[in-house]
């Protein structure tokens, strides 16, 4: 079952090319907003009344975001896509960039004409190089056909894409740590303010949403905002790409209504593995908090319900993980990945990731203390909202949650030198 | 020097990219390097620097600041390997395991005819594929078992 949104091609055996995008309907939005010459303020309007909220992990309303634009800016301006996926867990935007790289295009041109915008990037996680060519040659037959570059289709206005390849680095998925990198520097994300749209890209107004933002933008435009709200539930508009890793018979992508229950999508990932039982969920990626299994059972996927339940719905990425899991092991493993890729530019992060990992290191290999459980509590406290983005909190939630859920199998570890399960 | 084809590919590049930005090719600039070569030196970095006009030291920063730039030699073809919580979850643990036995080699190794390296890498953005590993940087395999392994090595070693 293909999702509505994003995966509009995907009947095709080759849902990538140009030919197979126009058969759908493709760029018949940006056809209509450009010829009927749609005023910016009533598309604002429509995304607002889709209820869009940023794909890429903090669930911004993008109307809203595309507000802050200043429109009589006389210099250049920008518009950058978050194509940098690496959120554990995470792997949407790869499918997007690699099965409907088009559709991007299209709703990054729409984006561009709604903040008169005449040139956009779209930075690119450096791992996943099928992707990035995928969109170059994509770009490429946009350029020739039309659809980007100058005058398109005639209309007189111009739009040029390009691509960023990014080269392994996590925090370049912050917004504005991407920035630095796409003007050629390490990606250490910048204090704010100013914010991006008013200080962005090489100084000058940008504004960043995330791949399935953009995505979503070309549906918005064809069936109204309404439609697209009415496609998930209030607050929470639209259908959802996630991705389901883990312990599941049918890991992937899987597009569906926001305010879907979580036992319908895992049903749709083919469900745990043989035989096994579920234990615990991370609902939005690996920074979100886990939750256990049997409280996810009866959650619905959107941000509210999540959120609700004491984690967030972040990307997307639902990591599911069975009985046999040590969630001492799972934790020592996403904290030595906040540790490496702490960017260092913040004390409280650079050294604090470290202690996280060092303590969980000692507890999984049978040297915990008894006054660990605590330490790993205060040292979180003294890096959560006291750095000056958000991989500080992305480090220490999941140490909260999982003392908050599973605090006795931490326990048995440190007294027992071994694992509960 | 850099190499005429090195430079072709820069100039394309720098197209993208206001004319008075040309700092922001740094990043595709090192990749065809280490596509070329199999790694960067500071040599290279320095060249990099007097074709875009960097500073050197801005280079370095960059260079050592992203994970998937080669900063010694490496094999002919690098190996590297998700060890992520999804992968781990689905046994990117045996998927290293079996590598180092087949290699002969530990992580940030290289074989001693040259042809293989074996890293570790962090979160590839491909996790429903998971185990996982790239090969230079290039081309992602997923749904990785031994057998798939042996395959894939016994195809790169052929060529």
């Amino acid at each position: 079952m293909r999702g509505p949104v994003t995966q509009t091609t995907m009947d095709f055996e080759q849902p990538w090319t140009l030919e197979n995008y126009l058969k759908v309907g493709g760029y018949q939005a940006l056809r209509r907003v450009l010829t009927e010459k749609m005023s910016p303020d009533a598309i604002i309007a429509e995304v607002k009344v889709s209820a869009l909220r940023g794909r890429g992990g903090a669930g911004f309303p993008t109307g809203l975001k595309w507000s802050f634009m200043p429109r009589n800016f006389a210099g250049d301006k920008y518009i950058v896509c978050n194509s940098d996926e690496g959120e554990p867990g995470t792997c949407k935007d790869w499918d997007i960039m690699l099965y409907n790289p088009h559709l991007l295009i299209e709703g990054m041109a729409i984006a561009a004409y709604t903040m008169n915008v005449k040139t956009g990037y779209n930075y690119v996680h450096g791992e996943i190089f099928e992707a990035y060519e995928r969109m170059e040659e994509a770009c490429e037959l946009a350029r020739a056909a039309g659809f980007l570059g100058d005058d398109i289709m005639g209309t007189g206005f111009s739009f040029d894409l390009h691509n960023h390849l990014g080269y392994g680095a996590y925090v370049c998925g912050e917004e504005t740590a991407l920035l630095e990198s796409i003007e050629g520097k390490k990606g250490q994300p910048r204090f704010k303010p100013p914010f991006p749209a008013s200080f962005g890209l090489y100084g000058k107004p940008t504004t960043i949403n995330n791949t399935e933002t953009f995505a979503s933008i070309p549906y918005i435009i064809n069936n109204g905002g309404r439609a697209f709200l009415e496609l998930g539930k209030p607050n929470n508009g639209g259908t959802k790409l996630f991705s389901v890793s883990g312990h599941v018979n049918n890991p992937g992508n899987f597009e569906v209504p926001m305010g879907t229950p979580f036992a319908k999508l895992l049903e749709m990932a083919g469900g745990v593995r043989n035989g096994h039982t579920i234990k615990a969920v991370i609902p939005g990626g690996s920074s979100m908090p886990v939750i256990p299994g049997e409280i996810m059972m009866d959650l619905t996927m959107d941000y509210d319900s999540i959120l609700k339940a004491g984690s967030g719905l972040g990307s997307g990425a639902v990591i599911v993980m069975d009985e046999t899991v040590c969630m001492v092991r799972a934790l020592e493993r996403l904290s030595y990945f906040y540790h490496e890729e702490s960017c260092g530019q913040c004390t409280p992060c650079r050294e604090g990731t470290g202690w996280l990992y060092r303590i969980v290191h000692r507890i999984e290999h049978g040297q915990g203390r008894k006054e660990d459980l605590d330490l790993l509590l205060s040292v979180g406290e003294n890096i959560a909202g006291r750095t000056i983005c958000a991989l500080g909190e992305a480090a220490v939630w999941p140490v909260q949650g999982m003392l908050r859920h599973f605090r006795a199998e931490f326990e048995y570890h440190i007294e027992h030198k071994r694992c509960l399960v | 020097m850099l190499s005429a084809h090195i430079q072709e590919q820069i100039n394309r590049e720098l197209k993208k990219y206001p004319v008075d930005q040309k700092q922001s090719a740094v990043m595709s600039a090192l990749r065809f390097v280490q596509d070329e070569k199999g790694w960067i030196s500071t040599d290279d970095m320095s060249d990099v620097a007097a074709f875009l006009g960097m500073a050197n030291m801005a280079v370095l920063e960059v260079a050592t600041f992203y994970h998937m730039y080669n900063l010694k030699p490496m094999g002919k073809t690098t190996i590297t390997v998700c060890t992520n919580l999804s992968c781990t979850l689905c046994g990117a643990e045996e998927t290293v395991a079996h590598l180092k036995t087949r290699l002969g080699i530990g992580l940030g190794e290289v074989t001693a005819d040259g042809k293989f390296g074996l890293r570790e890498g962090e979160c590839m953005g491909a996790c429903k594929d998971a185990p996982l590993f790239t090969i230079n940087n290039k081309r992602l395999c997923g749904r990785l078992s031994n057998e798939k392994i042996d395959q894939i090595l016994a195809e790169l070693d052929k060529s």
